[in-house]
């Protein structure tokens, strides 16, 4: 049924030709008996934002890691700018690892310093540091053991971390995982602020209004795979051409009407093609349209319509 | 290569050093370990073996296999005296001359020496005088126990500081996922390699410089040759250990594995190097085993020099083997070495 999806699915011919910046043809890597990636081929555009969806388990973080040299691919290539990575690539790149320790007692500042002098200081390829702390909303906390930081505090020093060397590319691993719903909508910003000075980013994640948010483009991982790849809007389209309707179950139960519904807590859901033919159907069937919810189709539908699960968050 | 490359290398080696270095300092624990237990122990040790306690008379015999012969000589077969077989009689006169030995005897030539100011020595003196054997008197001032210890004890706390401040700090940088951060960057293993002995060894030859100068003001140790030529010994011995402290760590990912390693190479060094005893007429086995650990060289070096007042030519063979095994150590550590798990 998954191969299914995708083959049904193409994302839409732009008018206009992209640069590719990363171009990933069928990535393989296993771990003894474990096959973590099966053949993945994606390619990025130069100044979009990316993201790889998926559960935990799916391929992600390793699919990253064979993107960012990290890891040694069994089989498939990966290509930065058009050739095989090596030290530009490293030297344009900017990595947010999903788990990353950094070196004890350094103060926030002087991690981000340690990081600076990575690279090379030509043509004003490294951004100041108090620039950095500026754009991360570090400033107040400059001074801090870099160890005493709070989660979405630390998320941003790693972003800026990743940002030392101006990059053209920034990868995230799974970077608001754990965060407060305040600190996440903060990193968003700052990641759209990287987006705007036309840096591409590639994230994972396995929050779906994060990708919504974010991302110009998606694919989604399941099993070592990519199961589906478009933008969030060519997706939905793609797979629903539905909407969801909401009513309180007691009312649906109660009812006598031939019209599906599935069970949602307490409510039920009935998908339709036909919103006006399916409220007259509701009022023939007398019932009570005062607690009516309309919603369109989201991520989370599409992945549990492609992978037929929950997500493994 | 460009200039600005070999800048921009030298940047990141000494970013990294830096780091490192403060990372240590700050770490008030480590620090304090570092500095405070070889000043304890040469002192506590000095202090528990300063008293008469050792009973037994020690006699050097030459040559080698004359001392098994208990029979051929009354000297031979007194009752509380360890004899010691030695190959070389002018090393063992000089021994007698620091009271190591409380008396020579050559077995070949009839002869005997004693050290005048000696007073085990004097009671030998008296056994060996009617004999008929020729008395050869030496002088020379008593090499207390810990001034013989006190080169042990700094050379074991180098050894723990290389091998653990380097191999078991690498591992759990390996383990934490700093060295994939590392990885991620223009950063060498080679630079990182580089950064890691040079912050590592300038900690240790401080520390080192630190506890010798503290401890010799109370101890006031005994210290006849060339500082200069110490401070290479230290230098060239931190160096080895620290080589083979990167070979141990170069691509093991479990800190209790690299725990375990670790012990397994320093364990052999605090026993059969010489740090707390001679291993002079020891089975020859455990000396060759001995002169395979770069804790002995070191040892044997820095007593020459500071016992003896040894010359470079006196201590060029240790050098040279200390610089062997760094190279040796360094070329398999760089090898090995791996940033993570692939």
């Amino acid at each position: 049924m998954i191969a299914h999806s995708l083959s049904q699915c193409h994302a839409t011919v732009r008018p206009f030709a992209v640069s590719v910046i990363l171009d990933i043809q069928d990535l393989q890597r296993s771990f003894g008996h474990v096959h973590a990636v099966r053949g993945v081929s994606f390619a990025v555009h130069t100044g979009e934002c990316y993201g790889l969806l998926g559960p935990n388990g799916a391929g992600k973080t390793t699919t990253i890691e064979l993107m960012e040299g990290i890891l040694k691919p069994d089989a498939g290539q990966v290509r930065y700018r058009g050739n095989a990575l090596g030290p530009q690539f490293r030297a344009e790149a900017g990595i947010q690892f999903q788990n990353t320790a950094l070196q004890d007692y350094l103060t926030v500042r002087e991690q981000l310093q340690l990081f600076r002098n990575m690279y090379a200081h030509t043509d004003g390829q490294c951004r100041d540091v108090d620039e950095l702390l500026a754009l991360c909303a570090l400033e107040p906390l400059a001074g801090r053991d870099a160890r005493k930081l709070s989660g979405g505090q630390r998320q941003r020093m790693l972003l800026a971390i990743a940002l030392v060397n101006r990059p053209r590319i920034v990868f995230m691993d799974e970077p608001t995982t754990g965060l407060d719903p305040q600190a996440r909508r903060n990193f968003w910003e700052l990641v759209r602020a990287i987006k705007a000075e036309g840096t591409t980013v590639l994230l994972t994640t396995h929050y779906m209004d994060e990708a919504y948010q974010l991302c110009d483009r998606i694919g989604i991982m399941d099993h070592g795979r990519i199961i589906a790849e478009g933008t969030p809007a060519e997706l939905l389209d793609c797979h629903f051409g539905d909407r969801v309707l909401l009513l309180p179950k007691q009312a649906l139960e109660q009812a006598i009407t031939h019209l599906d519904w599935q069970p949602h807590g307490e409510y039920g859901e009935i998908l339709t093609n036909d919103l006006e033919g399916t409220l007259d159907q509701l009022r023939a069937a007398k019932v009570s349209l005062a607690e009516l919810q309309v919603r369109e189709r989201t991520l989370e539908d599409l992945f549990l319509h492609l992978t037929g699960s929950e997500l493994r968050a | 290569m460009s200039a600005a490359p070999i800048k921009s290398m030298f940047r990141r080696i000494g970013a990294l050093t830096h780091a490192r270095n403060v990372e240590f300092i700050r770490d008030r624990s480590a620090l304090g370990w570092n500095v405070l237990l070889p000043v304890l122990l040469v002192a506590g040790l000095g202090f528990v073996f300063s008293g008469e306690g050792r009973p037994l008379f020690k006699v050097a015999v030459f040559p080698t296999e004359a001392a098994q012969a208990r029979d051929d000589h009354p000297i031979l077969g007194l009752r509380y005296a360890e004899l010691v077989g030695v190959a070389d009689r002018e090393a063992a006169v000089r021994k007698v001359e620091r009271h190591q030995f409380d008396l020579l005897l050559d077995a070949n030539a009839s002869a005997y020496w004693v050290n005048d100011s000696s007073p085990k020595g004097y009671v030998l003196d008296n056994i060996a005088g009617g004999q008929g054997l020729t008395r050869n008197q030496v002088s020379g001032a008593q090499v207390r126990y810990v001034d013989w210890l006190a080169p042990g004890i700094l050379g074991m706390n180098m050894m723990f500081s290389c091998l653990f401040g380097v191999g078991y700090v690498i591992v759990r940088y390996r383990k934490s996922g700093y060295l994939k951060r590392l990885q991620a960057t223009p950063t060498t293993a080679f630079e990182f390699l580089c950064a890691q002995i040079a912050s590592r060894m300038l900690v240790i030859m401080l520390v080192t410089v630190f506890v010798y100068v503290g401890t010799d003001w109370f101890l006031n140790f005994r210290m006849v040759g060339s500082y200069s030529l110490l401070l290479l010994v230290a230098l060239l011995g931190a160096s080895s250990m620290v080589a083979m402290g990167l070979a141990v760590a170069a691509r093991v990912q479990s800190e209790e594995l690299a725990g375990g390693l670790l012990n397994i190479v320093t364990w052999p060094m605090m026993v059969i190097s010489g740090v707390w005893f001679s291993i002079e007429g020891s089975p020859a086995a455990i000396q060759w085993l001995a002169q395979t650990l770069p804790l002995t060289h070191v040892l044997t070096a820095a007593r020459a020099i500071m016992l003896d007042g040894a010359g470079l030519a006196a201590v060029a063979a240790e050098l040279i083997v200390l610089t062997a095994m760094t190279v040796v150590f360094l070329i398999l550590g760089a090898a090995l070495f791996r940033w993570g798990r692939d």
